[in-house]
């Protein structure tokens, strides 16, 4: 086999996370080669390492690119070689033209004079390759995300490529769209340019791949080859899913109450697009004591819909009813949705759920000042005490409640959003990804956490990316895709196989 | 933990206090040595608190503007107007200052809340709508004042920045209303500290060395007294004192106290999470921009009735002074930090090195310069200071 890249037991550590584990990853000259795993499961760091945005010294292991051994110290270092990554997220800057996108940062110029003449016509040829017939001119602004797209696989052209990767590039496009992607990846393999394929979507991978990787908790766990017949999507699922899962979630025994929150006909569009719907009728309930999960991929609109619920803190044009316990929700201001039972725990607890540079104790009484204050005026000792006792309860370890949070590690500030939300008295808790960017023993002690709600009576929405988790804490799942559920499923029926295939089939 | 080592970790984390408190102290010595006592003479102490008491006050609003994460370039604008609109009810229209000062605040008031409007329900930038209401204003004061100067303002109006509290014991020289409003003050204020102090044991978290809260609580008290007997050996305590410190009570309370202070902080600090916890972060940019132009219109009065005419000129400049007041008592430019206090000392020490130099005769054009490289100094302080924490 003539490989132009191989990258050797490839190991990368986060705080706290080995996000790689001495991976290895061949890829043929001149084939498409996909790479698919779990959202969590090392494709995207295994991308960077290779091309440069986490720097030679910062990871374990060796690239060989063209029998070579790599040293790369930025992305600029990689692309010198042909080595070009197209992020899910397009970099293009929006109010610059089609040309001035091709060339930026790489402008044909003599002393620093732009030859203009020269980069309309080679902007031409460029897009002529790609098959988009688009004014060299036009503000990238205004063209569609397919279009984008192919905009960015001429921006690579123009550089030389000889490995193309590509980060999930059909994510965000229409049927045809992704068809028309998906030739063009093939008629480049024609003239000899290696890609590298990152997809949720296994028809497609199925449908141009030769060889495909799974990773899995940031080791590879198998290669697969188009041309030997070995390539099913039940094979893939499987690889990309299987492991053990005994005794990593606390045992509740669920009893679960009257039906607490409903949710009927929820429909949202998009902020900025306002002719794209991010929630389609959406419907559904919980019960007191219940723990039900929300299983998607990333961008399946998990967030947006909470975030939607919660106050309308996303999204415009929102339509549908919530009711609890039969009565009708006020959802209009955050205050309102408070007020009303419910509690938004973010994804984002850094940008989203902690005011970094104040105390635990500014933190935990944030929602609910009332309740430690009278006529505006904080009652400090009674504040202190509120907060030392979420302290204690839900064994945030530091010395005392006036540590600022930025000091903390991430379980520590989990745990100290989940004390203002449970603060705030809520009926219903919606948990996005609680257990993100935490260790494994501060993630139990987050599972022990929602048990003991649940326990309380309360009922929690659980958002997660992990889907062991989600089958380790849940009483029942929802499955999301792009907005709308495609599946229920009771816990005990539920398996990661049966939610990804609806996920990638429904 | 060791005495010492507690003191020191005490001192890392209060550096920027006690920096500040110590800064002015001695800036206050340096220029009481340099003009051979005129700093601290009676009467020189009276123009100080004549001279910055508008600075202070507008420092107030205006901190809460920086801690909400903006700024407002208007104030010295809204200083003028507000000065002129009140001349010309009383002189031109012969209204009852009575009746002028609550229109006049209500107006400053409007002002705010008008440019506060745009910033918090239309997310335009407050720098640009505050440059907007700085060019609007001082063309209206211009347009008011027809290019002209008018006074002067009937006696009762003056008497907002230039009356003093009469004596109510019939003494002449020294003032012993003065003296005593200065103990009970004092008293006060050392009576809080120690009740404070005595919470704080109670619950375990005093962490400040028993010497620093002597020391520190003790000079703060000798500084009092001393103040008012120097004051009350010339004129007795300024109307304008007692407003300022009035204020200035009022707005550390709120800062440190209220639920609506608490906000504002975490609204500078982080407003989507503000957002997501509850908090109207519309609303309360609002009124952060519509009590600024309140105090802004406070400010305004009392500065026309110091002069005692409504100039085109008057307020301009002043946003800069009360800008760097703030940023020299630790706030920062992103929001989320700062206190009234630091605002205050901050204001003083500008006033103090204003004062200073102008006694030794050093120009303008020195003056500038000073002040510039203060401001400089005293947040490259603080950046060394939080970049040597982490």
């Amino acid at each position: 086999m003539d490989t132009i890249l191989e990258m050797r037991s490839i190991s990368k550590s986060f705080p706290g996370v080995k996000a790689l584990d001495e991976v290895s990853f061949q890829v043929a000259r001149g084939e498409i080669h996909a790479l698919v795993g779990e959202n969590g499961a090392g494709k995207s760091t295994l991308m960077k390492v290779l091309s440069g945005v986490y720097p030679h010294g910062s990871y374990d292991g060796d690239i060989v690119f063209d029998g070579e051994v790599m040293r790369f110290g930025g992305i600029a270092d990689s692309e010198k070689r042909g080595i070009i990554i197209i992020h899910q997220e397009l970099a293009l800057i929006p109010l610059l033209s089609i040309a001035e996108n091709l060339f930026l940062g790489n402008e044909i110029a003599r002393n620093g004079v732009i030859d203009w003449h020269e980069t309309f016509s080679r902007t031409g040829e460029l897009l002529d390759k790609v098959g988009l017939e688009e004014n060299p001119a036009a503000l990238v602004d205004t063209l569609g995300v397919g279009k984008q797209q192919l905009v960015e696989i001429a921006k690579a052209l123009s550089k030389k490529v000889r490995l193309l990767i590509l980060d999930e590039p059909t994510a965000a496009l229409q049927e045809n769209d992704s068809q028309k992607l998906l030739d063009l990846l093939l008629e480049l393999k024609e003239h000899g340019i290696t890609s590298i394929l990152i997809s949720h979507k296994l028809n497609e991978i199925k449908h141009v791949a030769d060889t495909i990787t799974v990773l899995r908790d940031g080791a590879t766990v198998s290669t697969l080859k188009a041309e030997t017949g070995e390539v099913t999507e039940d094979r893939i699922v499987h690889d990309m899913v299987g492991r053990d899962m005994a005794n990593r979630y606390p045992p509740r025994v669920p009893r679960i109450g009257e039906t607490l929150l409903e949710v009927e006909g929820w429909n949202v569009w998009h902020p900025l697009h306002t002719e794209r719907q991010v929630i389609r009728e959406l419907s559904l309930r919980v019960a007191a004591g219940e723990v039900v999960g929300i299983a998607g991929l990333m961008g399946s609109g998990r967030t947006e819909f909470a975030m939607s619920l919660f106050g309308g803190s996303y999204g415009r044009n929102i339509s549908g009813q919530a009711r609890l316990r039969g009565q009708v929700l006020d959802l209009s201001s955050v205050s309102a949705a408070v007020a009303g039972g419910l509690a938004y725990v973010t994804e984002d607890r850094k940008a989203l759920g902690l005011v970094l540079e104040e105390d635990i104790l500014r933190n935990t009484t944030l929602a609910n000042l009332k309740a430690v204050s009278r006529y505006g005026v904080i009652d400090g000792a009674q504040e202190r005490s509120v907060a030392e006792d979420y302290r204690q309860q839900l064994g945030i370890r530091t010395p005392s409640v006036f540590q600022k949070v930025v000091n903390l590690s991430g379980g520590n500030q989990q745990k100290v959003v989940l004390s203002k939300w449970l603060f705030a008295g809520p009926e219903v808790l919606i948990l996005d990804e609680p257990t993100r960017g935490i260790d494994v023993g501060a993630k139990y002690e987050i599972y022990g956490i929602i048990n003991a709600l649940a326990e309380r009576g309360k009922g929690v929405i659980m958002i997660s990316s992990e889907m062991p988790e989600l089958l380790g804490m849940c009483d029942r799942i929802y499955v999301m895709k792009e907005g709308a559920l495609v599946g229920e499923l009771p816990a005990r029926e539920a398996s990661q196989e049966k939610i990804m295939s609806m996920i990638i089939k429904g | 933990m060791s005495q010492s080592s507690k003191a020191k970790t005490f001192m890392a984390n209060h550096l920027r206090e006690y920096g500040m408190l110590l800064a002015l102290v001695a800036i206050m010595a340096f220029f009481q040595i340099v003009t051979d006592g005129t700093l601290l003479r009676p009467v020189n102490i009276t123009n100080l608190f004549l001279q910055n008491s508008y600075i202070i006050i507008m420092a107030l609003g205006m901190l809460l503007v920086i801690v909400a994460g903006h700024i407002d370039l208007s104030v010295g604008s809204v200083v003028g107007f507000i000065g002129a609109l009140a001349a010309v009810m009383t002189v031109e229209w012969g209204m009852h200052p009575l009746a002028v000062i609550p229109v006049c605040l209500i107006v400053g008031t409007l002002i705010g809340a008008a440019q506060g409007y745009w910033v918090a329900y239309w997310k335009i930038p407050s720098f640009i709508v505050t440059l907007a209401g700085m060019l609007v204003f001082r063309g209206a004061t211009l347009w008011l004042l027809a290019g002209q100067s008018i006074g002067p303002f009937p006696r009762s109006f003056q008497a907002l920045s230039t009356g003093f509290i009469p004596d109510v014991f019939g003494l002449d020289k020294p003032n012993l209303t003065a003296i005593i409003i200065g103990i009970l003050l004092a008293g006060t204020i050392l009576a809080m500290a120690l009740r404070g102090r005595a919470r704080q044991q109670r619950h375990g978290t005093d962490d400040e060395p028993l010497v620093f809260f002597m020391a520190k609580n003790g000079l703060i008290a000798l500084a009092i007294i001393y103040i008012s007997y120097l004051l009350a050996t010339f004129r007795g305590l300024p109307n304008v004192l007692i407003t300022m410190a009035a204020l200035i009570a009022v707005y550390a309370f709120l800062t440190e106290n209220t639920t609506i202070g608490r906000r504002i902080y975490a609204l500078g600090g982080n407003a989507k999470a503000a957002r997501l916890s509850g908090i109207n972060t519309e609303r309360l940019t609002f009124l952060t921009f519509a009590n600024m132009g309140l105090l802004a219109a406070l400010a305004g009065l009392i500065f026309a009735a110091r002069l005692n005419t409504a100039t085109p000129k008057a307020g301009v400049a002043f946003e800069l002074d009360v800008i760097a007041a703030v940023f020299i008592g630790g706030a920062s430019m992103s929001g989320g930090v700062g206190k009234v206090i630091g605002a205050v000392v901050g204001a003083f020490i500008m006033g103090v090195m204003n004062n200073g130099m102008s006694i030794l005769g050093i120009g303008i054009d020195y003056q500038q310069v000073i002040k510039g490289l203060v401001l400089l100094a005293a947040v490259i302080f603080d950046v060394y200071n939080k970049s040597k924490q982490r």
